[in-house]
């Protein structure tokens, strides 16, 4: 077998073997440990390395317009036997190299920030299940697999909040964060059953052919976009998120954001995918109903990032902002999506909206490992506390700076190329709708303007006088983020050419991946 | 053989275009001509003598965390003159779980409104 039959297998079974690498490697790593911390530490990065590599191999295929299923079960879709789909097309893609970005940065990061704590089996072993997890709820066509690996991500999430069990908050925070996260889910099974009672069916693809837009799936898409919006954070449902943001681990904290966003991705499949044929009725009321949610959910999230004084905290309310531009990008997308005169604004208000996905996980991601960065240093979070660490923190300021910049859509950042987007398109949309992303921009850079005075500027406190650097491994972590930030920011078409734009198209021709799996579908935009 | 022209493209957004290859270009040639402004300072300055010395108005200088200006204190008047919003988020945001649960069950209920009685109601009329 030479070297091009290897990689033509490896495509071909590369959507089985994302899951698969990590939920064994899970499995084993705690093996590993027994062995030695070093070798179990180099494992997990090269578990996740090669996850990593297996994703940007599909998606270098998926993003030329193909669409890659993988049936585990039955081959003959006629026989009614018990079978699994996972169908990957540019959008599903587009969400697995944010997922395995942001689990293989935090392992680097862990190495040192993590080196006192115990437990680092189990700890590692969460990540691993939790990057499972978080890649079948991407990868997956069937809608009930969607739901167990969206358990999964649950269940290892929070106990990863919750993994400083020696702090109360910290418990309190994973206890809060596994109870909503049941219910959100209990909400999607009953949704599922909803689907399943009318039409004998699991698959996305199946249902989104078959679907009548009855007054039960119109139940279910209700129960669907509030279940899967409160895992998102959308407010008012995000509160359970600055508590787990806040109170875990920074290097859980990243792949928490992609978990956040892998269920916003959720949204996206239900509102685009299933519902897709049914988009002519309702498109205008989902993309109003997420272009209010999307608005609601900027201008609380800055609000009270403004006022408040734990580092951690701030950032998870900006966070939450910073989920509102998604919306707010995709919302304006469905809005405009049937208006001939407006399908350049849809697709660049669906390019912003996607776009934005990624430079929020890679924003938000880097201002919360120099959070983390902050906290291993000094054992503080609180802003009140901090203050002249940039004498003490050079590569540290300089990383919050550009993340500093980035989340806060300052060119030539990455933010600023997404956010110009959605402004631009709103615009076309309701020019109060781009006045206020714009005035709650502003005031991102604010909040973080003032953070940035609070921790790393003023005179050099005594108490952190022995304040040092923090190690090489969390600098690496810290600068693969903030060089890919610089690189989306500076090459922006290139980008939007290459990921984003397969990625809205996926999203927009809904029939493609319904074909996919009934090639006798004739319906689709 | 690596191309250059496509890292060179003009961002087109639409109804824009956005290119920030010329902006940093920009921000090079203003700092060069900040660092030659910089040039033409005063070279007699020390550093570490009493030049450098704060003086305030000859009042002892406090402790260094007392010269730090806090987090709470600043945009402090913007967050007073609104304070009875923040407030009312403050109160808003409880910290207990079953009120989270409470929101998303309000949300619900907005979205059946609008998705299902909503649209039969306009189908109605």
């Amino acid at each position: 077998m030479n070297v091009a039959d290897l990689i033509a297998l490896l495509l071909q079974h590369s959507p089985a073997l994302i899951v698969a690498v990590p939920l064994l490697g899970a499995f084993i790593t705690p093996l590993i440990s027994r062995l030695n911390d070093k070798v179990r530490n180099v494992f997990v990065i090269l578990t996740l390395g090669l996850t990593a590599s297996l994703v940007f191999l599909l998606a270098s295929d998926v993003f030329t317009g193909n669409i890659h299923t993988y049936i585990f079960g039955s081959q003959d879709l006629a026989l009614p036997v018990v079978r699994i789909l996972f169908e990957v097309d540019a959008m599903s893609a587009f969400m697995a190299i944010i997922s395995v970005i942001l689990s293989l940065v935090a392992v680097i990061y862990s190495w040192s920030f993590m080196k006192e704590n115990t437990g680092l089996d189990k700890y590692y072993t969460l990540i691993l299940l939790m990057t499972a997890g978080m890649l079948g709820m991407e990868l997956t066509g069937d809608l009930f697999n969607f739901f167990v690996f969206l358990e999964i991500t649950s269940i290892s999430s929070a106990a990863l909040v919750a993994f400083w069990t020696n702090k109360a908050k910290s418990v309190e925070a994973g206890f809060k964060y596994i109870v909503i996260s049941t219910i959100g889910a209990l909400f999607i099974l009953f949704s599922i059953a909803l689907f399943y009672g009318q039409y004998n069916a699991l698959n996305m693809a199946m249902i989104a052919s078959a679907i009548q837009y009855t007054f039960l799936d119109k139940i279910a898409l209700v129960l669907l976009i509030a279940a899967l919006a409160m895992k998102a954070g959308v407010v008012p449902m995000h509160m359970w998120l600055p508590d787990a943001y806040g109170k875990a681990p920074s290097s859980i904290t990243l792949i928490l954001v992609g978990a956040t966003q892998a269920s916003l991705y959720g949204v996206f499949r239900v509102c685009f995918t299933i519902y897709g044929g049914a988009i002519n009725l309702s498109s205008i009321s989902i993309g109003w109903i997420l272009v209010i949610l999307g608005i609601i959910t900027m201008l609380l999230g800055v609000a009270m990032a403004i006022i408040q004084t734990d580092f951690k905290r701030l950032i998870a309310f900006g966070a939450v902002a910073e989920i509102g531009y998604i919306l707010l990008g995709i919302g304006t997308g469905l809005v405009v999506m049937l208006n001939p005169e407006m399908t350049t604004t849809g697709l660049a208000a669906m390019k912003g909206g996607i776009f934005h996905i990624m430079n929020d996980a890679l924003d938000v991601g880097l201002l919360f490992l120099v959070a983390g960065a902050i906290y291993y240093a000094t054992k503080e979070t609180s802003l009140n506390k901090l203050g002249g660490l940039a004498r003490n923190m050079r590569y540290t300021t300089v990383f919050f700076i550009i993340g500093l910049l980035a989340i806060s859509g300052m060119p030539p950042m990455n933010g600023f190329a997404s956010k110009l987007l959605i402004y631009e398109s709103t615009y076309q949309l309701n020019p109060i709708l781009s006045i206020i992303a714009i005035l709650s921009s502003i005031m991102i850079l604010a909040v973080f303007v003032k953070v940035f005075h609070s921790a790393f500027l003023g005179p050099a406190l005594p108490k952190f006088e022995n304040v040092k650097e923090v190690p090489k491994s969390m600098l690496i972590a810290m600068g693969t983020i903030a060089t890919i930030i610089i690189i989306f920011g500076l090459f922006p078409e290139l980008i939007v050419n290459n990921i984003v734009e397969p990625a809205a198209n996926a999203l927009i021709n809904y029939g493609d991946y319904v074909r996919e799996v009934i090639p006798s579908f004739t319906g689709g935009v | 053989m690596f191309a250059l022209e496509p890292l060179l493209e003009t961002f087109q957004t639409g109804s824009g275009f956005w290119n920030p290859v010329i902006w940093v270009v920009a921000i090079i040639v203003a700092l060069l001509i900040a660092v030659i402004l910089r040039g033409f300072g005063n070279k007699e300055y020390k550093k570490k003598t009493g030049q450098t010395q704060a003086f305030l108005s000859g009042n002892p200088e406090y402790e260094k965390e007392q010269m730090h200006i806090k987090s709470s204190n600043i945009y402090w008047g913007f967050t007073e003159s609104l304070k009875w919003v923040f407030d009312s988020l403050k109160k808003m945001h409880t910290g207990n779980v079953s009120d989270y649960a409470l929101w998303f069950v309000i949300v619900m209920a907005i979205l059946f409104v609008v998705l299902i009685m909503g649209e039969n109601l306009v189908g109605a009329i």
